[in-house]
Formats: structure tokens, C-alpha cells, sequence
């Protein structure tokens, strides 16, 4: 993976862009698991506010930019689906979010600040791909299953990207309606 | 003293220019997990299913040096904050040695469904769901929909 800049000058911007997100992380409050844990109690949606915002930002902007022809969305990796393993892995990597209280990224910001137990996630995620890894012989098969290659869920149902983008925008915004109508009824 | 978090929907709106910047500048998205399976590579050694990380640099990588920067980022901000502290956060039920087996427990999870699911919040659902990524969004629905189907099971641990 190069990107239009060449490796070297894609390489500079990992950690600028990483130093970014980190930031926006850590003022969001997401470098704290009992805040994150919240989200599943329904007593805190700070990481839906930010996941769909962050998501819809960064979907608009692609959108638009390859729309005006000022960078080229298809020279942007899509990644591939496989739709087994993304399912049972979405499963075991919701239910290991739960009992950690931290993602691997929020886990990051966390061990950085100063929380022993973001760097006992950081652990365990290292130990999780290890035992991965050397289980690999044995579940090789349904890691490769179910594959579709680099399709986008448009694609399935047989709509316009334009479409999809309007599509998530419009559930999103739903979303934090009723997480901020929510929010108004707790208090 | 320490600062009030920042609004989240601004924090998300600056996570999501930062994604567009990895679109544009590298023609990636942003990720997390990526860099632990390099580091775990780097630990084990090339085999079957470190593969594509063959005759790489651990720091020529670019997720590595990204989730360099994501702590380097997250230390500045709460330095600045006034929120740098030697801490173990955990529910009100549970004791710290208990908080930090049930870290570490959910780390193995996380770590094995993000080999499985090719990417973890960030680079799968994240990057792969703002490109409309179609196992990108079944990840971001079975990882929520087992979060909340588990968290009456594991309340004790957060209320």
C-alpha cells in the first residue's frame, strides 16, 4: 500500500495522522473504560456520538472529494469481505469489548495516559493474536470462508454509492436525535 | 485542575478528518489491531499466518508507526488536560486485581475476533464502514449486537 504521495511521504503521515486521532480520542473521553462501558448500560453515548459522527465525516468527505474529481476513491483500499468470519470475529471482538471496557485504539490512548488497566488490554490483544496465530492451522479454513472480495454493501443490494452514503448519513442522524431525546429523558 | 471533555460529535468530526487524511495521503484508513498483529509477527516470527508481513520492517510499517502517533496524541492531549495519571479505572463491584484479569481477558477476545474479523473498531469499522464496506458493517453489527445482548450477563464488572 503507497497511496498517491509514494511510501516515504505515506509513511511521515502515519504518525501525524495517528498523533490526530489519538488527540480527538483522548478529548472525547474515550481513553476511559468505564466511560466506554457505558455505552452498553445505555448511561453514556459518548462512543456512538463519536463512531457515526467520525464515520459519517470521514464517508461524506471520500464521497465528495472523488464526486469533484480531487482524489480517486478507487485508489483507496477497500477491504475485503468475508462474511463468516467478519460475523463470528465482530461477535468475540464485541464480547471482548465488554469485559475490557476499551477498543484496541481507546486501549492505546489509555496506556498512554497513565491507566494500567488500558495496558493490560494492550496485553491481551498481543496475546490474542498471538494464540491466533498459532492456531492458525486449525482455523484456516473458515478464516478464508465465506469470501466475496472488495464489494461494498451497496453493491448487495444493488444501489447507487450515492445512495448508500445518503442511506448511513440518514440513519446516523436519526441516531443521535434519538440518543440526544434519550439523553434529555434520563436527566 | 483538570478540562471537560471536548463535545463528542467535534471529537468525531476530528477522527473523521483524520480518516479522510489517510484516505487521501496514504490511500488507506486509519487502524489499531493491524499494528499488534505486526508486533506479534515481529515477536513470533514469519509463519503461515503472519504472511503478508514478510521481509517488512516493524518500523517501516505504517500501522505501527500510526498507533505511535495515537499515543504520542492521546499523552499530549490529556498532559495538556491535566488528565495524565497512574490509574487502574474499573466498576464500583470490582476489585483492581479483577479489573486488570478482566482487561487482559477481554484484550485475548478482542485480539482474536480482530484476526478473524481482518480489523477492530478502527480499521474495519471505522475505515471499511466509511467506504461502505460490506463486512465492515456486519462487523459493526455483530460487535454491538453482542456487546448489548452480554451486558446484563456482565454488569457486575461496570455498575
Amino acid at each position: 500500500m503507497i497511496g498517491p504521495l509514494g511510501e516515504t511521504a505515506s509513511l511521515i503521515a502515519a504518525p501525524c495522522i495517528g498523533l490526530v486521532f489519538g488527540w480527538f480520542l483522548e478529548r472525547g473521553g474515550l481513553g476511559s473504560a468505564p466511560k466506554l462501558a457505558g455505552q452498553f448500560y445505555f448511561t453514556d453515548l459518548t462512543v456512538f456520538k463519536v463512531f457515526f459522527s467520525a464515520l459519517v465525516t470521514a464517508m461524506l468527505g471520500a464521497f465528495w472529494l472523488d464526486h469533484l474529481g480531487v482524489m480517486d476513491l478507487g485508489l483507496v483500499n477497500l477491504p475485503e469481505t468475508f462474511i463468516g468470519p467478519q460475523a463470528v470475529g465482530g461477535a468475540l471482538f464485541g464480547t471482548g469489548f465488554l469485559v475490557a471496557g476499551l477498543c484496541p485504539g481507546t486501549s492505546c490512548v489509555a496506556a498512554a495516559t497513565g491507566k494500567l488497566d488500558g495496558l493490560a488490554v494492550v496485553g491481551g490483544m498481543l496475546g490474542g493474536v498471538v494464540l491466533f496465530n498459532l492456531a492458525f492451522p486449525w482455523v484456516e479454513r473458515f478464516y478464508a470462508s465465506t469470501a466475496l472480495g472488495a464489494v461494498k454493501f451497496t453493491d448487495l443490494i444493488g444501489v447507487s454509492t450515492g445512495v448508500g452514503v445518503a442511506l448511513v448519513t440518514a440513519v446516523a442522524l436519526g441516531g443521535f436525535a434519538l440518543a440526544g431525546r434519550f439523553e434529555k429523558a434520563r436527566e | 485542575m483538570t478540562r471537560r471533555h471536548s463535545d463528542p460529535y467535534f471529537a468525531g468530526i476530528g477522527i473523521g478528518v483524520a480518516l479522510l487524511g489517510a484516505y487521501v495521503l496514504a490511500g488507506r484508513g486509519l487502524g489499531a489491531s493491524g499494528a499488534f498483529s505486526r508486533v506479534a509477527a515481529g515477536v513470533m516470527g514469519p509463519s503461515t499466518a503472519t504472511a503478508p508481513y514478510l521481509g517488512t520492517s516493524l518500523w517501516r510499517d505504517w500501522l505501527v508507526l500510526e498507533i505511535v502517533g495515537v499515543m504520542l496524541g492521546g499523552f499530549l492531549s490529556a498532559w495538556l488536560a491535566g488528565r495524565l495519571r497512574v490509574d487502574i479505572e474499573r466498576g464500583p463491584s470490582i476489585s483492581n486485581t479483577q479489573r486488570l484479569i478482566f482487561a487482559v481477558a477481554g484484550g485475548v477476545l478482542m485480539g482474536i475476533g480482530a484476526k478473524f474479523a481482518r480489523g477492530c473498531t478502527s480499521g474495519q469499522g471505522l475505515a471499511g464502514g466509511a467506504l461502505l464496506s460490506a463486512g465492515a458493517w456486519i462487523f459493526i453489527m455483530t460487535c454491538f449486537a453482542s456487546g448489548y445482548l452480554l451486558a446484563p450477563v456482565a454488569r457486575r464488572l461496570w455498575r
